[in-house]
C-alpha cells in the first residue's frame, strides 16, 4: 500500500476531492460540483470524532434552491472540520479546492486509495458529463 | 361677458420625465408601507377593551417577566398598514394565475358569506353534540358529494390540506399492512420522478422508503421500469401516483397499473391535485384506487389565502376505510349525526388521530356551497371548460414554443425551454409575464422536463382573457427566442425588482429586530 | 351557470383553433371502460345563489351559535372577541385570492405580513425565531416532537399527564409512524414538573403545556433544566395564545421549542378549523424546522424586500429528506392573527389576557359557591376543571336546557381516565357577569 507522504489530491464520482497526507485525508468538493451547485448558502458539517465508511453521508451542502448529500471517499474519523464554512458557506464557490475544505479524516484503510480517481482520470470524467 | 382667471388648464402638456424619485418612497397609488415595527408604538392600541377590575392573580407565580414590546396601532392606521400591503400582492381577483399543478379558480363570494353563518363560524368543535347537528350534517352532505364525485365508499375529512391528505392516506396503507401482519416487511413504495416533491416527503414521514420509477416520452409512468420494479414482490407497499399526472396528462396505463401493484400486495395512492381536470368524467374509484386526497382549494374553489388554510378529505377504498382517522361523523338510523372520536368500538381498526377536532369545517362551508351551486351538472361542465382552456393555450402557444409532449393534454400545458434561445432561462420568462400583468407559471416542475414550464388557467377564464394571456406570452417567447438579454432583469413593472434569495438564505433574517442604539458621539 | 365565462361560441371557437372535434377527444386518454357518460346519477343540478343560500342558512340554524348565549367551553379553541376590521383585512381579495407568494416580486403584501407574524410570534413566545404557521396547535405539536427527534439523534418522546390528549394522540401517531417511542404520562390536573423525573439519557424531547387542558399553569423551568442535564429538548405547549400575554411565555422557561394553538387571536370558532398553529424554536435550531419561512433580503436595485427561504428544507426540494411534508400551512389564519395582535399591541394583550383571567376567577368564585362543587385546578389562567357530585354529561344537558353550555365533560376527552363527573370550563372577555350569575344559579339547581 502506498504512504503519501507528500500531499496528493484524488477525486471520487460524486465530486468530492481527497487530498491525502501522511494518516490524514482532507475532504471537499470540487469546482464543477461548487459550480452546479450554484451559491451555496449552507453547510453542515459533520460532529468531531465521527466515524465513516465510504459512501456514508458525511456533509450537507445547500445552495438556495438544492441540497446535496457530501459523500466520505474512503473510510475515516473526523479529527478536524473547517469551522469557516458554518458562517461563510461562500467559501466553498470562492475557493472550493483550498480555503473551502469540509474537514480532515484520520485514514482507516489506506487501500481505499486506490479506487479513487487522479486529476486526469477526473477531469476525463467530468469531460463525459 | 364674465372671465374666469383662475381657470386651471384642461389638457395635458407632453413632458417627458425618464425617471421619477418620490420623497415618500410611494409611486402614486402603489404606497410605500414600512413594518408594523417601524410604524407603532407600544402605546398605540386599535381594540378598546374595559379596564381591569384589579383582582388578584392565581397564577401561583406563572407570571410574564418581560413584556412582549409589541407595538400597535389605531385602526385607521391598521387598516391603511395592511390595504397598502395588499396593493403589492397579486390575485386571482386581478387576473389569471395559470400556476400549473397548484392553481386556484374564482372564489366566489357566496362562499364567504355562508363560512361567516354565525350557526358555522361560531361553533365550538367540543360543544355537546345535539348543538351542532347542522354542523354534522354539513360535513356529512359534503362527505356524501365526495364519494359519489370518486366512487369510493369512504372519506376521512379530518386532514387538514392536501399533504396531509397524503399523509391520511399512506398512514391507512401503513394500517392495512400492519393488519396483514406485514407492517415490517412491507416498505418500499415506489414514486414516479415527476411526482409532487411532498410525495416522497409523505412516503418518508410514514416509515416508507421511496423507490423512484421513471417516466416514459410521452411523460407517462414507465411500464418497463414500473414492471421491473416489481419484479420483487414482498416488499411493495404500493404506489403514490398523480391522476391527471403533474405533466397534464391522464396516465393511460391506470388501470393495469393499479392491478398490477394490487397483484403485488400493495395498495394505489392516487394524489388528487388534479381530480379538477376530471370531476364528472371520470371516477377515480372506477380505476382501481385506494385512497386519494382531494385539494379542496384546487377543485372546489376554497380560497387559498396566500398559503392556507387548504383541507384534504382522503377517499378510501373498502381495502382501507376500516382504517380511517378518528373522528368521523356516522349517521344513526333515527337520523341523528353522531361524531366518532375515540379509538374503541367502531374505530378500533383505526391509525388514530390526525390533529384536533374535525377537520377545516370552514373550508367545507365553502366546498358545500361551490358544490351546490355547480350541481352535477355544472361540475363536469367547470372539468370540460378548465382542460378545452388547456388545450387552446396549448394550441396557441405551441408553434412559438416547445410543447413538452406530443397531443392533447388536460387542465394544464407543459413546455420546455427547448425554444429559447442560450443565455435565456425560464425564471426570465416567468419574471417578464410578470411586467405583462401576470401571475408567472409554475416554473422548473415537474422535474423530468428541462426548464419545466405548466400552465394550467381554470375553467375561470373567458375567451378574451386567454387570448391577452396568449399573446403576451407568444411575444416573451419570440423574445426569448431571439435571445433578447432584457428578458434577464425583469420584472421592471413590478413593485419589487427581483429579490436576492442567496442573500436571505445565507444570512437568515426571520425578524425584525430593533436598530442598534446609536453610540452617543463625545462632544 | 354564473362561474363559467365561456359561451357555446366561444367553446366551438376555440376547439377550431385546437383542431378538435370535441372536448371528448382530450378525455381519450380515459380508458374507454370507465369513460362516463351524460351526468353522474343521483346529484341535483346546479342552483342559483338563492336556492344555495337557503340550503345553507337552514343548517346553518340547526346549530347553536357560542355568542347566542351563556358559553363556557374552552379545551383547546376559545370564544373570543374578533374586531370587524380584522375580517375586512382577511378578505381583501389581494390576500384572500392569492397563492403561497412563490413570485416576491407580486407578493410583497403576503411575505410583509408573514414576517410581521414571525416577529410577533417569536416575541410572544419569548423565543428566537418563528415560522410562517403551521395547520393548528395540535400537529405543530407532532411535528416538534419529530424535530426534536431529527436534532438529537434520539428516539423517545415523553408527553405529560396534562397534554391536551388530541395534541397527544397527533403526535403520537405521527412519532410511531416514524419509529419513536413514545411515553405518555398518567392524566394529571397538575402533573407538568412530573416530566423532570421522566427525562432519561434516550430521550429526545418532554412535551408539557401550561396552560394545561385542566387550565393548570406551570412554570416548566424545572423541566428544561431536567431536560437539558439529559442533552434533551423542552417543547413547551399552549393552547390559548392569549395567556401569552399574562402567563411565563414558553422562551422564559427555558423551552427549545415552543407550539401552540394561535386560533384565540384573530381567529373564530369554526368548529375546529381552520385554525392556525403557532411553532417558534431557538436560532440553532432554526435548520431542522418544519414548515414555510419568511426572511429579509433586497431587490436588484437594493430595496428592502421579503422572500421564502430556507427552503431547502422542505418537501419540494429535499422531497424524501424533508424535514416534514407540509407544504401549505395556515397563511390567511396567520394574517388576522397578525391584524389582531396589531390593533391589540402588546399593552392591549395583557390587557386582555388580565380581563380573561379576571372572568374566570369570577366563574371560578361562583361555581365554587355552589354547594357540591369542588374547583380541580390549582392555578390558572381563563379555564380551570372542577367536579361535580353527578354525572358531567348529565349536568350539562340540564344546562343545555337552561340555555347554557357549560363546558366540556373531561370524559369526552380522556374516556377511559374515570373523570365521569369532572367538567372543564372557560371563561374569557365574552363572558359577562350575568353569564356566570346564570351559569351558577342553574348550577345550583341542578345538584
Amino acid at each position: 500500500m502506498t504512504r503519501y507522504t507528500q500531499p496528493t489530491t484524488f477525486f471520487t464520482k460524486d465530486h468530492e476531492w481527497v487530498t491525502v497526507h501522511n494518516d490524514l485525508a482532507t475532504v471537499g468538493i470540487t469546482h464543477y460540483a461548487e459550480n452546479a451547485l450554484g451559491d451555496i448558502v449552507f453547510v453542515e458539517l459533520p460532529d468531531v470524532g465521527k466515524e465513516f465508511a465510504p459512501g456514508d453521508d458525511m456533509a450537507v451542502v445547500e445552495s438556495v434552491k438544492a441540497a446535496s448529500d457530501v459523500y466520505a471517499p474512503i473510510s475515516g474519523k473526523v479529527v478536524e472540520v473547517n469551522k469557516t464554512l458554518t458562517d461563510k458557506p461562500e467559501t466553498v464557490n470562492e475557493s472550493p479546492t483550498e480555503k473551502g475544505w469540509f474537514c480532515v479524516l484520520e485514514i482507516k484503510d489506506g487501500g481505499e486509495i486506490a479506487g479513487l480517481m487522479d486529476e486526469a482520470a477526473y477531469k476525463a470524467y467530468c469531460e463525459t458529463l | 361677458m364674465t372671465m374666469n382667471n383662475q381657470g386651471r388648464p384642461t389638457s395635458p402638456e407632453s413632458v417627458v420625465m425618464s425617471s421619477i424619485e418620490t420623497v415618500s418612497g410611494s409611486r402614486g397609488l402603489l404606497q410605500h408601507e414600512g413594518l408594523l415595527f417601524e410604524i407603532g408604538t407600544p402605546d398605540t392600541t386599535g381594540v378598546d377593551l374595559p379596564a381591569p377590575k384589579g383582582t388578584k392573580i392565581r397564577l401561583g407565580g406563572a407570571v410574564r417577566k418581560v413584556p412582549t414590546g409589541l407595538p400597535g396601532l389605531s385602526e385607521p392606521q391598521a387598516v391603511r398598514h395592511y390595504m397598502r400591503l395588499s396593493q403589492k400582492n397579486y390575485a386571482i381577483d386581478l387576473g389569471l394565475f395559470p400556476l400549473g399543478s397548484c392553481t386556484m379558480k374564482h372564489n366566489p363570494r357566496l362562499n364567504e358569506k355562508m363560512a361567516r353563518l354565525a350557526g358555522f363560524g361560531d361553533i365550538h368543535p367540543l360543544q355537546p353534540q345535539a348543538t351542532v347537528q347542522g354542523a354534522l350534517e354539513l360535513i356529512d352532505e359534503l362527505a356524501t358529494w365526495l364519494k359519489v364525485l370518486t366512487n369510493m365508499p369512504a372519506v376521512a375529512m379530518s386532514p387538514k390540506a392536501g399533504a396531509h391528505g397524503e399523509f391520511c392516506g399512506m398512514m391507512a396503507i401503513r394500517q392495512a399492512l400492519i393488519a396483514r401482519g406485514e407492517g415490517e416487511t412491507r416498505k418500499r413504495v415506489l414514486v414516479p420522478a415527476s411526482a409532487h416533491g411532498t410525495n416522497p416527503a409523505t412516503a418518508v414521514q410514514c416509515g416508507f422508503i421511496v423507490d423512484e420509477i421513471k417516466a416514459n416520452k410521452r411523460g407517462r409512468v414507465d411500464m418497463d421500469d414500473l414492471k421491473s420494479k416489481l419484479e420483487k414482490t414482498d416488499d411493495i407497499a404500493g404506489i403514490m401516483l398523480t391522476n391527471p399526472n403533474t405533466c397534464g396528462l391522464f396516465e393511460t396505463d391506470i388501470r393495469e397499473i393499479a392491478e398490477l401493484i394490487h397483484a403485488a400486495g400493495g395498495y394505489f395512492y392516487c394524489d388528487g391535485a388534479n381530480f379538477n381536470a376530471i370531476v364528472g368524467r371520470v371516477r377515480p374509484g372506477d380505476l382501481g384506487i385506494d385512497a386519494m386526497h382531494i385539494n379542496l382549494h384546487k377543485t372546489f374553489s376554497t380560497p387559498h389565502g396566500g398559503g392556507g388554510p387548504g383541507s384534504g378529505p382522503t377517499v378510501l377504498s373498502e381495502a382501507l376505510a376500516p382504517y380511517a382517522p378518528v373522528p368521523f361523523v356516522v349517521k344513526d338510523e333515527d337520523g341523528v349525526f353522531r361524531l366518532v372520536e375515540d379509538i374503541d368500538g367502531e374505530a378500533s381498526e383505526s391509525f388514530g388521530r390526525m390533529v384536533a377536532f374535525h377537520g377545516q369545517m370552514g373550508m367545507f362551508v365553502r366546498a358545500l356551497t361551490y358544490i351546490l351551486s355547480h350541481g352535477a351538472d355544472g361540475l363536469k361542465q367547470a372539468s370540460e371548460d378548465a382542460v378545452l382552456n388547456a388545450n387552446y393555450i396549448q394550441a396557441r402557444l405551441k408553434k412559438t414554443m416547445s410543447p413538452a409532449f406530443d397531443g392533447y393534454c388536460m387542465h394544464e400545458a407543459l413546455f420546455s425551454d427547448a425554444f429559447t434561445a442560450e443565455g435565456i432561462e425560464t425564471i426570465d420568462i416567468a419574471k417578464a409575464l410578470i411586467d405583462e400583468g401576470y401571475h408567472p407559471m409554475t416554473m422548473y416542475f415537474p422535474l423530468v422536463v428541462h426548464g419545466a414550464m405548466l400552465i394550467e388557467p381554470t375553467e375561470s377564464e373567458s375567451k378574451a382573457e386567454l387570448d391577452r394571456f396568449c399573446d403576451s406570452l407568444e411575444s416573451i417567447a419570440r423574445r426569448a427566442a431571439q435571445g433578447d438579454e432584457t428578458l434577464k432583469g425583469a420584472p421592471y413593472l413590478a413593485p419589487m425588482r427581483r429579490l436576492d434569495e442567496t442573500r436571505a438564505a445565507r444570512r437568515p433574517v426571520l425578524k425584525w429586530e430593533p436598530p442598534a442604539p446609536e453610540t452617543i458621539a463625545a462632544e | 351557470m354564473r362561474y363559467l365565462p365561456l359561451t357555446a361560441d366561444d367553446r366551438a371557437e376555440m376547439l377550431k383553433t385546437i383542431g378538435a372535434k370535441s372536448v371528448d377527444d382530450f378525455y381519450a386518454d380515459v380508458p374507454e371502460a370507465v369513460r362516463l357518460h351524460g351526468k353522474i346519477h343521483g346529484l341535483p343540478d346546479h342552483q342559483g345563489e338563492l336556492a344555495v343560500e337557503r340550503h345553507l342558512s337552514k343548517l346553518a340554524a340547526k346549530n347553536r351559535a357560542a355568542s347566542s348565549g351563556p358559553f363556557f367551553v374552552g379545551a383547546g379553541a376559545y370564544k373570543h372577541h374578533v374586531p370587524a376590521s380584522v375580517d375586512m383585512i382577511i378578505q381583501r381579495s389581494e390576500f384572500l385570492t392569492t397563492y403561497t407568494p412563490y413570485q416576491p416580486e407580486i407578493a410583497q403584501g403576503t411575505l410583509q405580513t408573514l414576517f410581521e407574524f414571525q416577529t410577533q410570534v417569536a416575541a410572544l413566545t419569548a423565543m428566537d425565531v418563528a415560522n410562517a404557521s403551521m395547520y393548528d396547535g395540535s400537529t405543530a405539536c407532532a411535528e416538534a416532537a419529530v424535530m426534536a427527534a431529527r436534532a438529537t439523534r434520539r428516539k423517545k418522546v415523553i408527553l405529560s399527564g396534562g397534554l391536551h390528549p388530541h395534541y397527544a394522540a397527533a403526535t403520537k401517531m405521527m412519532c410511531e409512524a416514524q419509529g419513536l417511542e413514545v411515553v405518555q404520562l398518567p392524566t394529571a390536573v397538575d402533573g407538568e414538573l412530573d416530566l423532570a423525573s421522566a427525562v432519561d439519557d434516550a430521550t429526545a424531547c418532554v412535551i408539557g403545556q401550561s396552560p394545561n387542558i385542566f387550565g393548570t399553569v406551570t412554570d416548566l423551568s424545572p423541566v428544561a433544566e431536567a431536560a437539558h442535564g439529559k442533552g434533551a429538548l423542552l417543547v413547551s405547549v399552549f393552547t390559548e395564545a392569549v395567556s401569552l400575554g399574562l402567563v411565563t411565555p414558553p422562551g422564559e422557561m427555558g423551552a427549545d421549542i415552543a407550539v401552540g394553538e394561535g386560533q384565540s387571536i384573530g381567529n373564530g370558532l369554526n368548529f375546529g378549523g381552520p385554525y392556525v398553529g403557532l411553532f417558534a424554536c431557538r436560532e440553532k435550531l432554526v435548520r431542522q424546522m418544519p414548515g414555510r419561512l419568511c426572511g429579509e433580503t433586497v431587490d436588484a436595485d437594493g430595496k428592502r424586500g421579503f422572500v421564502l427561504t430556507l427552503s431547502t428544507r422542505e418537501q419540494h426540494i429535499r422531497r424524501d429528506k424533508a424535514t416534514s411534508n407540509i407544504c401549505t400551512n395556515s397563511g390567511l389564519c396567520a394574517l388576522a392573527f397578525t391584524a389582531h395582535m396589531t390593533l391589540l399591541g402588546g399593552k392591549g394583550l395583557e390587557q386582555l389576557a388580565v380581563l380573561n383571567h379576571e372572568a374566570a376567577c369570577d366563574l371560578a368564585d361562583a361555581l365554587a359557591a355552589v354547594p357540591g362543587v369542588e374547583i380541580l385546578t390549582p392555578r390558572f389562567f381563563n379555564e380551570f376543571a372542577f367536579r361535580t357530585p353527578m354525572s358531567a354529561e348529565a349536568v350539562l344537558a340540564m344546562l343545555d336546557e337552561a340555555g347554557i353550555v357549560g363546558g366540556v365533560r373531561a370524559s369526552r376527552l380522556f374516556p377511559g381516565d374515570h373523570l365521569g363527573d369532572v367538567i372543564l370550563c372557560a371563561a374569557t372577555e365574552c363572558t359577562t357577569a350575568e353569564d356566570i350569575a346564570a351559569y351558577a344559579a342553574a348550577l345550583k339547581e341542578i345538584i
